[in-house]
C-alpha cells in the first residue's frame, strides 16, 4: 500500500486533525510503514471465519428502565471551554 | 538489602487493625518517599493533603474488623476520573479537565477504605509502551535511570517498584500492565474482559481496555483484585457473572496443573537470556508440581497485525469526542467551527495518538473498511479459537512477558513499529479478552524479566494461585531496586 499526500489530506480532514504542509511528508512515510505492517493480515487464513468484534462474543444486557442519574447540566456545562445560558458556544456555523 | 518496600497487605491490615500502625503514618511513609523518588516523575498529581485526611479518618474509625484495604495508600492511573481532581490521561487535550463523578474503580477503593495519594503518568490516552509518550514528560524505571518503565502503565509500576505505595491501579489494552510490571520487577494482573467496569476510565479501545492491579505479589493483586471486580450496570460490557474467591484458592497446591509452554512466545525477537529466566522459573512450577507441556499457537505471529487495526480504529472512533466543544482543550484562534475541531485537535494531541487515529481513520475509511478492519477482526477469531483450542488440553499458558528486558530511554521512540513489535507477546491476550498476569522472573544484566501467565477466560483464581504458589519458593518478587 502506498500513500500519496493527497490521501493523507484526505485521512487527516475525515479525523479532524489539522496538518501542516510541512508535517505531510513524514505522516506519509510514518502511515505507509505501519500500513506496510497489515500486509501480513492477507497472510491469515480466515476462511469461514466471522469477525469477532467483542471478546466474549456478548449480546448488551438489558436492565431495568429508572432514573439513575439526576439533572447535571450545569456541572457539566462547566467544564466547557465556552458557555452561555445553558449553551455550548462555538464559533458561528450559519453566516 | 535496605528495604524501602511496604511488607504485603495482609500484613499492614493486620498493623493497622491491631492499633502498631497508624494510617497517617503509612500515608506519611509513601509521600516522604515520593519526594526523594520525584527524579522518576512516576506521579502527574499528588494529593497529599486530601490522602492525609483521609488517612486520620481512617485512624479514628479503627476496627478490628476493617476491610483488608482500609487506611492503606496507593497510586492511581491518571486515566481514572476522579471527582474534583484534573484527570489528564497524559494529554495536554485534558491538562484542565476537572471530572465532576469517579470512576467505578475509584469508588469501589474508596468504598474500602484505601487512600489514594496521587495519579500516575501513563503514555498519552494509553498509547505507547515506553511512557514517552506522556505530555507530562517520560517517566523512569526505578531499576535503571536510563531505562524506560514500560507502559502505558509506566507511572504505575515505577511508583510499586520503588517502594512508593503497596500497589496502583493500572489499564491493559494491549498489555499496558503486563508490560511495565515485566520492565519494572513487580506482579501485574490483567483480569478478564469486562471483569471490572469500564465506567469513568478514559476510553482508548473499548473492546480491549481492561483496570487491573501492579503489585509486589500475586497474593496482593488478589487483594485489590477482590475489591475492584464485579458488575456494574453503567458500563453495558461489564460481566453478570460474581467473581470467584481469588484468596480462597491461593494455597492450592499445584498438583497437575498443566502449563502449555508456548513456542511462539520464546522465539523470533526474545532474548535467549530472557527465555532462558523463564524457563527456570517454569522449572520452579514444575518442581511444585506442575505439568509443563509443550505446544503451539499457530497464529500467534498475527496478533501485532490485528491489534494494530483494530486498536487504532476503536481509538479514532473514541477520540472523536475531543472536539473543542465539551471539555477539553480549545484552540483559541479558530475562526469556523471546522477549524476549531481540527485545530483543537491538532493542538491537544500528541504525535502517537494523531498517528493512531489517522491510521484507524485510515482502516474504517469507505475502501479500506473490509481489507483492514473486517479481516482484522476475523484474524481477532483465528487467534480467539487458536486459545479456546489450546485451553482443552491446558490449564494456563505461559511465555516471556516482553521479548527483552526494559529498553532504553529513546531507544525506540523515534520507529514506531519497533515500538509495536515489543508487545508482540501481550496483545493476543487482549484480542481474545483473556485474564493474565507477568511475575517477576529473575534478572538480566541487572533488569528485571517478566513471566507471563495467560487464562481461559475469567480463571483470574487460577493464575493467582499459580504465581502465589512460585513466590512462595522465589523470591525475584521481594528483589528492590537500589534506592
Amino acid at each position: 500500500m502506498s500513500l500519496d499526500h493527497t490521501a493523507v489530506r484526505h485521512i487527516a480532514r475525515l479525523a479532524r486533525l489539522a496538518v501542516r504542509e510541512d508535517e505531510l511528508e513524514s505522516l506519509r512515510s510514518d502511515l505507509e510503514r505501519v500500513l506496510h505492517l497489515f500486509d501480513d493480515l492477507a497472510a491469515a487464513n480466515v476462511d469461514n471465519l466471522t469477525p469477532l468484534a467483542h471478546p466474549h462474543d456478548q449480546s448488551l444486557g438489558l436492565r431495568d428502565d429508572r432514573v439513575g442519574e439526576t439533572d447535571r447540566s450545569e456541572e457539566l456545562l462547566a467544564l466547557a471551554p465556552f458557555s452561555q445560558g445553558g449553551y455550548y458556544l462555538v464559533p458561528k456555523v450559519i453566516e | 538489602m535496605s528495604s524501602t518496600a511496604f511488607p504485603t497487605l495482609a500484613v499492614l491490615a493486620d498493623e493497622l487493625r491491631s492499633g502498631r500502625r497508624s494510617a497517617v503514618d503509612l500515608v506519611q511513609q509513601a509521600l516522604q518517599r515520593a519526594g526523594q523518588c520525584a527524579a522518576l516523575n512516576g506521579f502527574v498529581s499528588l494529593q497529599g493533603d486530601e490522602a492525609l485526611a483521609a488517612a486520620a479518618a481512617a485512624d479514628s474509625a479503627r476496627t478490628a474488623t476493617a476491610a483488608p484495604l482500609a487506611g492503606i495508600p496507593f497510586a492511581l492511573k491518571d486515566i481514572f476520573c476522579t471527582k474534583g481532581i484534573t484527570t489528564t490521561c497524559g494529554s495536554r487535550m485534558l491538562q484542565n479537565f476537572v471530572p465532576p463523578y469517579d470512576a467505578h474503580v475509584v469508588e469501589q477503593l474508596h468504598a474500602a477504605g484505601a487512600i489514594r495519594i496521587g495519579k500516575t503518568n501513563m503514555d498519552e490516552f494509553a498509547m505507547g509502551s515506553s511512557n514517552e509518550n506522556s505530555a507530562y514528560g517520560a517517566c523512569v524505571n526505578p531499576w535503571g535511570s536510563d531505562r524506560v518503565p514500560g507502559g502505558s502503565s509506566g507511572g504505575s509500576a515505577a511508583v510499586v517498584a520503588a517502594g512508593i505505595v503497596p500497589y496502583a491501579i493500572g489499564t491493559d489494552t494491549g498489555g499496558s500492565i503486563r508490560q511495565p510490571a515485566a520492565f519494572c520487577g513487580i506482579t501485574g494482573l490483567k483480569p478478564t474482559y469486562g471483569r471490572v467496569s469500564r465506567y469513568g476510565m478514559i476510553a482508548y479501545a473499548s473492546s480491549l481496555d481492561c483496570a487491573g492491579v501492579l503489585a509486589r505479589s500475586a497474593q496482593d493483586c488478589a487483594t485489590v483484585f477482590q475489591a475492584i471486580a464485579g458488575h456494574d450496570d453503567r458500563d453495558a460490557t461489564s460481566v453478570e457473572r460474581p467473581a470467584d474467591d481469588v484468596q480462597a484458592s491461593l494455597d492450592k497446591p499445584l498438583h497437575g496443573l498443566r502449563i502449555g509452554v508456548a513456542r511462539e512466545y520464546f522465539g523470533g525477537g526474545v532474548l535467549p537470556a530472557v527465555a532462558q529466566r523463564c524457563h527456570e522459573a517454569l522449572a520452579e512450577l514444575e518442581k511444585l508440581g506442575a505439568v509443563l507441556v509443550d505446544m503451539a499457537l499457530a497464529n500467534a505471529h498475527h496478533a501485532i497485525a490485528a491489534y494494530y487495526v483494530i486498536a487504532p480504529a476503536e481509538a479514532s472512533s473514541n477520540l472523536a469526542r475531543y472536539d473543542g466543544v465539551r471539555y477539553g482543550h480549545r484552540c483559541a484562534e479558530a475562526r469556523s467551527l471546522d477549524e476549531m475541531y481540527s485545530r483543537s485537535r491538532a493542538e491537544g494531541f500528541g504525535s502517537e495518538v494523531k498517528r493512531r487515529i489517522l491510521v484507524g481513520t485510515y482502516a474504517l475509511s469507505a475502501g479500506y473498511y473490509d481489507a483492514y478492519y473486517v479481516r482484522a477482526q476475523k484474524v481477532r477469531r483465528l487467534i480467539a479459537n487458536d486459545f479456546a483450542a489450546a485451553f482443552a488440553s491446558v490449564d494456563l499458558i505461559a511465555g516471556p512477558t516482553t521479548p527483552t528486558p526494559a529498553f532504553r530511554l529513546g531507544e525506540k521512540s523515534g520507529d514506531a513499529l519497533a515500538m509495536y513489535a515489543a508487545d508482540v507477546n501481550t496483545v493476543a491476550v487482549n484480542l481474545a479478552g483473556l485474564p493474565a498476569i507477568s511475575a517477576p522472573a529473575g534478572f538480566v544484566d541487572g533488569l528485571p524479566v517478566g513471566l507471563q501467565l495467560i487464562a481461559p477466560a475469567f480463571a483470574e483464581a487460577r493464575l493467582l494461585n499459580a504465581t502465589h504458589q512460585l513466590q512462595r519458593v522465589t523470591d525475584w518478587h521481594l528483589q528492590e531496586p537500589a534506592a
